[in-house]
């Protein structure tokens, strides 16, 4: 099957960044997620994130994502603070113009019943 | 007259002989204590053979079995011998000699004795054979469900189904899954003839409304039995392995593809407003777009699966890391179908959303017979002769 490159930033952490214990990690994650229109918390080996990567690729977004198991430094504890927040598995986790949008099943829901493409727009992630 | 409930052949007949031996007890124990209460014999002939076990065991405490009958009748004429004897005893005692009368009582006693230990092992053998009885019933039902399925799919010689249909090896929950599916199906044909006979009348859209809610709770308690069954085997979920291979050859990750029902049922429907059809091209973009996404991610699981397995060491055991996680990927599967089923689930609920009360009975109806069709043609095509040059 033909594969598309990757069209998605992918962030790596910097030396400078952070401590190697976040102080408060929900809020770590709210800051990473206000950061960009889209928000992506994935995993590089998980097969689910990889479908939900190209569901905003195909929709002409372009998500920033964050592999948590590709981060030395916080992914760890990112990964424990989604758990605690999305209740059975810690990814994918979408953030959409800052706020919490949810798991693929919640993301799914929200395309097909139109919500979806309103919201991107109004964070800025789709034109038109 | 005796009728059986008739579950198959052989338990019919054992379940005859079983009472025809009882019915001889029964005619014996009347003979004896002509005054003990106990169910007529035309009744008894309704139940099945089991609970006329019980049934008489609750009347007489545990003297029966149906190896023993013999012996049971012949202690049975034994008691009623020591009765006569014990009432001759008693009227005679006074007068006998004490060594007779202490020999006849040892007689009585050991007699009574010996009855004592031979009810006793009666009754553990009947507990032992209605719980082998048990056992089996539920095995036939297994075996049913897979001669049924590999007659759905047409048996074929060598292949995985073969093995798979003949092996036994037939996982509890996935048995349960048939079972329920096949109820589903019936509930179903139903629901579909309720829709039909609906639309050929002016009924009021409130009325409407509960019928397609109905039918679409249907839909859901279908999804949620896969659920349950992909917990079980995530495998047999995502190729169908309950259809024929006719419906197989349609089904996108174990089961309908949304984005084609909005195809086949879109023709079926009249009268729709220009936002309608807008809204529906709308939800068929939207679904195609989902669909594509996922079926990406499957294509990602087969990649990694494939990296996974070259990379297993030779040699590996069956619990090493490499194995293990390997193991962990297939479990990813089970995420995939639900994701699609959900997919599903959603698209069904939009389209009544989009379409009016009519339009989407009239969709859910059109939708329910396309599958009821495309299922006939799959068990005509699996039983069909083939052609072999």
């Amino acid at each position: 099957m033909h594969y598309q490159t990757e069209s998605w930033n992918s962030h790596k952490p910097t030396k400078s960044s952070s401590s190697s214990v976040i102080t408060d990690p929900l809020a770590h994650i709210e800051r990473l997620a206000s950061d960009n229109a889209v928000v992506i918390f994935s995993m590089s080996t998980c097969c689910m994130c990889h479908a939900i990567k190209r569901l905003f690729c195909g929709m002409g977004v372009n998500p920033t994502v964050y592999e948590l198991d590709e981060d030395p430094i916080s992914g760890k504890e990112i990964e424990k603070a989604l758990i605690l927040l999305m209740g059975v598995s810690s990814v994918p986790v979408v953030f959409i113009g800052g706020k919490l949008v949810g798991a693929m099943d919640t993301v799914l829901a929200s395309h097909i019943n139109g919500t979806l493409v309103p919201l991107l727009k109004q964070a800025g992630a789709l034109w038109l | 007259m005796w009728e059986f409930c008739q579950t198959d052949g052989s338990l019919d007949l054992f379940g005859w002989l079983v009472t025809a031996r009882i019915s001889i007890f029964i005619e014996v124990i009347d003979m004896i204590t002509p005054t003990t209460q106990f169910t007529s014999t035309s009744t008894m002939g309704v139940y099945e053979p089991i609970h006329q076990i019980s049934m008489w065991d609750d009347t007489f405490g545990g003297t029966i079995s149906p190896n023993t009958d013999v012996c049971i009748i012949t202690q049975a004429d034994a008691k009623l011998d020591d009765k006569c004897e014990y009432a001759s005893d008693r009227s005679l005692e006074p007068a006998e000699d004490n060594q007779t009368a202490k020999s006849i009582r040892d007689k009585v006693q050991r007699r009574l004795a010996q009855n004592r230990e031979a009810a006793r092992k009666s009754r553990l053998r009947k507990k032992a054979y209605v719980q082998q009885l048990e056992t089996s019933r539920l095995k036939l039902a297994q075996l049913e469900l897979e001669l049924e399925r590999a007659r759905h799919q047409g048996l074929l010689i060598g292949g995985a189904t073969a093995n798979m249909g003949l092996c036994g090896n037939v996982n509890s929950g996935i048995a349960a899954f048939e079972m329920e599916y096949g109820h589903w199906m019936e509930e179903q044909q139903r629901k579909n003839s309720d829709l039909r006979n609906v639309l050929q009348s002016p009924i009021a859209d409130v009325e409407l409304r509960l019928l397609v809610e109905d039918v679409l709770e249907h839909y859901c308690n279908l999804f949620r039995m896969k659920r349950d069954a992909s917990r079980a085997d995530a495998f047999y979920l995502v190729f169908g392995m309950w259809r024929t291979p006719v419906e197989q050859f349609f089904l996108w990750i174990g089961g309908f593809q949304p984005s084609e029902l909005i195809s086949v049922v879109m023709p079926q429907l009249e009268n729709l407003t220009d936002q309608q059809l807008a809204e529906v091209r709308n939800l068929q973009h939207s679904c195609q777009q989902a669909e594509d996404a996922l079926s990406q991610g499957m294509e990602k699981l087969r990649q990694t699966l494939a990296q996974s397995i070259t990379t297993l060491a030779a040699g590996a055991g069956s619990y090493s890391s490499q194995v293990v996680s390997t193991m962990e990927k297939l479990e990813s599967l089970e995420s995939f179908v639900q994701q699609a089923d959900h997919l599903r689930e959603q698209t069904l609920r939009r389209m009544s959303c989009i379409l009016t009360m009519r339009q989407a009975a009239k969709g859910l109806l059109a939708f329910g017979e396309y599958f009821q069709r495309l299922r006939a043609l799959g068990s005509l095509w699996a039983a069909s002769p083939r052609k072999f040059t």
